[in-house]
C-alpha cells in the first residue's frame, strides 16, 4: 500500500520520507524514495520481519547520502581481537555503536536479527548508549559478516579508531549500592524511630527506647561509612588542600549528628537524631544521581580517535591491496585513499588527482586542489577519485594530532574558584563554626555540659544540607530538561558560569551555516521532463560533492535502469555522458561551453545548447537573525571563521559591525582571538563545529559545539547543541542564566531555617522532636520549591510543554 | 508486649532480605539500563521458534 504524507504526496514504504514524482510504482504497488531503501526493504520482508513497520510510525532509517563502508578490515585478526569481547570458539561477544538506533521499532529488528542468519545467538539493544550487544558463533559467522548484515538493514555500525582502543569505562555500579544501602538504613531507622515520635516508651521492663537505640547505632554504621564516605573524602581533601567547599560544613554536621547521637544513645539520655541523618545521606545521594543522570550517547571527551576509521588500505609492491591497522601505518607505506575517504596520516601525493575536502581541519569549505608531489595533511577527505599517498609521518605524529596535543588542551579541569557552592561552602563554614564557638564562649561561663551540648547542636543545625541538595536538584533538573530539547551540558559548573559570559564568538562555515553547506539553485532555460531525467541519470553515478548535490536539487531518480553507452567523468573539468540522440555535459563553464572565460556555478548543456546553471552559496540556518538580536543583548558579538569573506555583506548586517567580522583565521589564530579577548577582561563563549575550533572552544570560558547527529566527532567541549534547535539559543540562555534565581529562592528559604533552628540552639534549648521535624521539612521543601522552580522557568522559556 | 522482640527481628530480616536481593539485582546487571525493558515489554511474543 502506497502511504501518503498529509499533503497528499507520497512517502516512500520504508522510510516515510518524501518520494520524487519521477519514482515509479513496484508491481506489489510499494514504492520507494531510493534503491537503499528499497534493498532495506526487500531484506527485511524476505525474513518476515514487516513488523518493524507498524510498532512506530518513523522506523525506517533514510538511507540517501549513505557512504559505502568496506567491512574487510574487520577480517584482521588483530582488529577483531581488539572488538570481540570474549567468548569462546563457538560462542563470541561484540558491542557494536550504533547511532541510527532511534525507537521502538528498532529495538525489535535489531533484537530479532539471530532471523538473519543462524551463526547469530542472540542480541541485545541499550537503547540510551546506542550499543547492541551480539553473541555469535564464529565457526557459523565472520565479524565482517555481521557488520555486513546490519550494514545492509540500514543499521551500520560505528567501528573507528576510538571504539576499538577505548573500551568505555563501565558504570559505577558503586554509587548505586550507596544509594540502596542509603535508603535501607533510613527505612528502617525512621520505623525504629516512630516509639519515640508518637511517645511510646518502656512497658513489661522491656526498654524499646534502649533497643531500637542500639538497633538505630548499628543500622547507621554502612549508611555513614560506606554511603557517605564520597562526602568525607572530599572534605578532607578540601582541608588539605586549604580550600573550603560546601563539603566541609556538610561533614561537619553529620559528625557532629553523629556523635552527639551515640552519645545520646550509649547514655541512655535520649534518643539521638539518626532518623535525620540517615534522611540526610539519602537525599544528598539522590540529588547527585538526579545531577549524574548524563546523556550516554553523547560523549564529551572524544579525540581525534573517533575520527578516524581502524584501518586504511596499503598498497603492497606487486600492486596487491591489504588493509592495515592504521596504527601500523609506518612512513614509507603507500595508501589508497578512495573517494570520500579520510588521509590517515601526512603524506606526499604521489598519483592521482586530489581534491581534498579540508572543512574539519581547516574551516575552509571550499575543495582544494594539491599538485602531484605536495603533501596532503591527516584530517583531509578525498572528493573525487582514488588516490594514492607516500606516508610522511606516522598517524600519532601529524598535523591533525599535533593540532589536537596543543597547549590550549593540556587546559586542567580547574573549574573556575567562585563557583557558587563553594562560594556558600567558605561563609558557611566560617558562620557555623562563628556561631558556635560564641556560643560555646557565652555557655562556658555558666555549665560546661550545657555549652557542650549547645555547640554540638549549633553545628548540628546549622549543617547546610539544604544549600547542598540546593544546587544539585535545581540545576539537575535544569540540565535534564536542557538535555531534553537537544542542548546537552557537561556539567553544573558550566551553567553557573552562564551568568558571566559578555562576549560571544561565533565560527561560520558548520556553525552559522549547514553543514550540508551548499544550497543549489537552477536555473533553468527550457528543460522539459526528459532532460531534466538525463541530467539526474547522468549525476547519480558520480561521487562527486557537486553531483550529489544537483542529484538532490533534481529528486532522486529512480525506475527503469538506466544505461548510458558512454559515460565518462573528468576530474576537475565535469561529466559527460551518452546515448543515441543525447550528449549530456554537465561541469565547469569553459569545458562545457568550449569558451575561455570563467564563470561561477556548474554549467549543463544538452546536445551542445547550454540548457541552464546550478549555482552554490551557504545556507544560513533557520532563525539567525533572532539568535543575533538576542546575542547582541548579552554583550559583544564576534565572527571568526577559516573561510573566505565570502557573505561579508549579509554577516555585516547581522553583526552590526564590521570590524567585528574575521576571515581566512587558521585555527591557532582562532584560540590567540580567544585569548586576546580574555585579556580584554571579556569572558567569552565560543559556538564552534569542527577541529578547527577546538583549539578556541577549550580555550573559551564556555565552549560549545554545533553537531549535526549525535555520532559527529565533537571535540571536547562544555555543551552540545544539536544543530536542529540552533533557533531555540535564545530560550537556552535565557534559561540557563534565570536558574540562579531559583538557587537564590531555594538558598533564602535554607538561611530561614537555618536561622529558626540556630535561634533554638544557642540558647541550648534544642529538643530532639523540634530537630526531627525541622531538618526533613527543611531539606524537603528545598528540593520541592527548587524543582518546581526550574520547572516553572522551563515552561516560560517553552521548553517543556 | 514481648512479641515486639520478635516483630523487629523478623522485620530487620525480611528488610535485610530486600537489601540482598537489590544488591544482586543491580550485581546481575538489572540496573545497567533502565529504558529498552520498557520498549521492550510491549513486544509480541511471535517469536518463530529457532530452528
Amino acid at each position: 500500500m502506497v502511504q501518503k504524507l498529509s499533503d497528499g504526496k507520497l512517502a516512500c514504504a520504508h522510510c516515510g520520507e518524501l518520494c520524487a514524482t519521477s519514482g515509479s510504482l513496484r508491481s506489489d504497488g510499494l514504492l520507494f524514495c531510493c534503491q537503499g531503501c528499497e534493498m532495506v526493504y526487500d531484506i527485511i520482508s524476505q525474513h518476515d520481519l514487516c513488523q518493524y513497520y507498524e510498532l512506530s510510525p518513523d522506523a525506517g532509517v533514510n538511507l540517501k547520502g549513505r557512504k559505502q563502508v568496506i567491512y574487510n578490515f574487520l577480517e584482521d585478526p588483530e582488529v577483531a581481537g581488539k572488538l570481540i569481547q570474549g567468548g569462546n570458539a563457538s560462542k563470541a561477544y561484540i558491542d557494536f555503536h550504533i547511532p541510527q538506533i532511534h525507537c521502538a521499532s528498532c529495538v525489535w529488528l535489531l533484537e530479532n536479527l539471530y532471523q538473519f542468519h543462524s551463526g547469530i545467538i542472540s542480541s541485545r539493544v541499550h537503547f540510551a548508549k546506542k550499543q547492541l550487544a551480539v553473541q555469535f558463533d564464529p565457526q557459523l559467522i565472520s565479524l565482517r559478516n555481521l557488520a555486513e548484515i546490519l550494514d545492509s538493514i540500514g543499521y551500520a555500525p560505528t567501528i573507528n579508531l576510538g571504539t576499538v582502543e577505548g573500551v568505555p569505562p563501565p558504570v559505577s555500579k558503586k554509587f548505586i549500592y550507596q544509594i540502596g544501602i542509603a535508603g535501607f538504613v533510613f527505612g528502617n531507622i525512621m520505623l525504629f524511630s516512630f516509639p519515640e515520635y508518637l511517645g511510646l516508651f518502656d512497658e513489661d521492663g522491656i526498654s524499646f527506647t534502649q533497643l531500637f537505640g542500639y538497633l538505630n547505632l548499628i543500622l547507621i554504621l554502612p549508611a555513614l561509612l560506606y554511603s557517605a564516605s564520597d562526602y568525607f573524602i572530599a572534605a578532607w581533601q578540601a582541608i588539605r588542600y586549604r580550600k573550603l567547599n560546601i563539603d566541609v560544613p556538610l561533614t561537619l554536621g553529620m559528625v557532629a549528628l553523629f556523635l552527639r547521637s551515640s552519645f545520646e544513645i550509649l547514655t541512655q539520655s535520649g534518643a539521638g537524631y539518626l532518623d535525620s541523618l540517615a534522611g540526610l545521606i539519602f537525599f544528598l545521594l539522590i540529588g547527585k544521581w538526579f545531577q549524574q543522570k548524563t546523556y550516554y550517547q553523547i560523549s564529551f571527551d572524544r579525540n581525534y580517535k573517533s575520527y578516524f576509521p581502524v584501518s586504511a588500505t596499503r598498497i603492497l609492491e606487486d600492486d596487491q591491496r591489504e588493509s592495515i591497522h592504521l596504527e601500523k601505518i609506518e612512513r614509507g607505506d603507500i595508501l589508497l585513499i578512495r573517494n570520500g575517504e579520510l588521509i590517515p596520516a601526512d603524506g606526499q601525493l604521489i598519483a592521482g588527482e586530489a581534491k581534498i575536502d579540508y572543512s574539519f581541519v581547516s574551516g575552509e569549505s571550499d575543495l582544494q586542489r594539491v599538485p602531484l608531489r605536495a603533501l596532503v595533511y591527516a584530517g583531509g577527505r578525498q572528493m573525487g577519485s582514488s588516490i594514492r599517498v607516500r606516508i610522511e609521518k606516522r598517524v600519532s605524529q601529524s598535523y591533525l594530532t599535533s593540532l589536537w596535543n596543543d597547549e590550549a588542551f593540556k587546559k586542567d579541569g580547574k573549574e573556575p574558584l567562585q563557583k557558587m557552592a563553594d562560594q556558600m561552602g567558605t561563609f558557611f563554614t566560617y558562620a557555623v563554626l562563628g556561631i558556635a564557638s560564641i556560643t560555646l564562649g557565652y555557655w562556658l561561663t555558666v555549665d560546661i555540659s550545657i555549652a557542650i551540648q549547645a555547640f554540638i547542636a549549633v553545628l548540628i543545625v546549622a549543617c547546610p544540607c539544604a544549600v547542598a541538595l540546593g544546587i544539585p536538584f535545581i540545576f539537575g533538573n535544569a540540565l535534564r530538561i536542557l538535555g531534553k530539547n537537544e542542548f546537552y551540558l557537561k556539567s553544573i559548573a558550566v551553567l553557573e558560569q552562564f551568568k558571566h559570559i559578555d562576549a560571544v564568538v561565533l565560527d561560520k562555515t558548520g556553525t552559522l551555516t549547514e553543514k550540508k553547506f551548499t544550497s543549489g539553485h537552477f536555473e533553468e532555460e527550457a528543460f522539459n521532463e526528459k532532460e531534466r531525467h538525463l541530467v539526474a541519470q547522468a549525476v547519480i553515478h558520480s561521487h562527486h560533492l557537486r553531483s550529489q548535490q544537483i542529484a538532490e536539487i533534481l529528486g532522486d531518480v529512480r525506475g527503469a535502469s538506466f544505461i548510458w553507452d558512454r559515460w565518462e567523468e573528468q576530474v576537475g573539468q565535469g561529466i559527460v555522458a551518452s546515448i543515441p540522440g543525447w550528449e549530456v555535459k554537465i561541469g565547469q563553464w569553459a569545458w562545457v561551453s568550449g569558451q575561455e572565460e570563467e564563470k561561477e556555478g556548474t554549467y549543463v548543456s544538452i546536445n551542445g545548447n547550454i540548457k541552464g546553471v546550478f549555482t552554490f552559496s551557504s545556507t544560513y540556518r533557520p532563525g539567525i537573525e533572532k539568535v543575533f538580536a538576542y546575542l547582541k543583548k548579552w554583550g559583544a558579538v564576534f565572527l571568526i571563521s577559516g573561510d573566505q569573506s565570502k557573505d561579508k555583506e549579509y554577516l555585516s548586517g547581522l553583526f552590526g559591525r564590521l570590524d567585528r567580522l574575521k576571515f581566512r583565521q587558521p585555527p591557532k589564530q582562532k584560540l590567540k582571538f580567544i585569548q586576546s579577548l580574555q585579556k580584554e577582561g571579556y569572558q567569552v563563549m565560543m559556538i564552534g563545529d569542527g577541529l578547527n575550533d577546538s583549539g578556541a572552544l577549550m580555550q573559551s570560558n564556555i565552549g560549545i559545539v554545533i553537531a549535526e547527529s549525535d555520532n559527529n566527532f565533537t571535540p571536547a567541549s562544555d555543551g552540545i547543541l544539536k544543530s536542529e534547535q540552533f533557533d531555540k539559543i535564545p530560550q537556552f540562555l535565557g534559561f540557563a542564566r534565570s536558574n540562579r534565581k531559583v538557587v537564590y529562592a531555594a538558598y533564602t528559604l535554607a538561611l530561614i531555617y537555618n536561622a529558626i533552628g540556630l535561634s533554638i540552639a544557642v540558647q541550648g534549648l534544642l529538643s530532639p522532636i523540634i530537630a526531627a521535624i525541622l531538618m526533613p521539612i527543611s531539606s524537603v521543601s528545598v528540593v520541592v520549591l527548587g524543582i518546581a522552580g526550574s520547572n516553572f522557568l522551563a515552561y516560560r522559556y517553552g521548553l517543556k510543554r | 508486649m514481648k512479641i515486639m522482640i520478635g516483630l523487629i527481628g523478623v522485620s530487620l530480616l525480611v528488610a535485610l532480605g530486600f537489601l540482598a536481593a537489590f544488591i544482586w539485582a543491580v550485581k546481575s546487571g538489572q540496573m545497567d539500563d533502565d529504558y529498552t525493558p520498557s520498549i521492550r515489554i510491549l513486544f509480541d511474543q511471535d517469536k518463530k521458534e529457532k530452528p
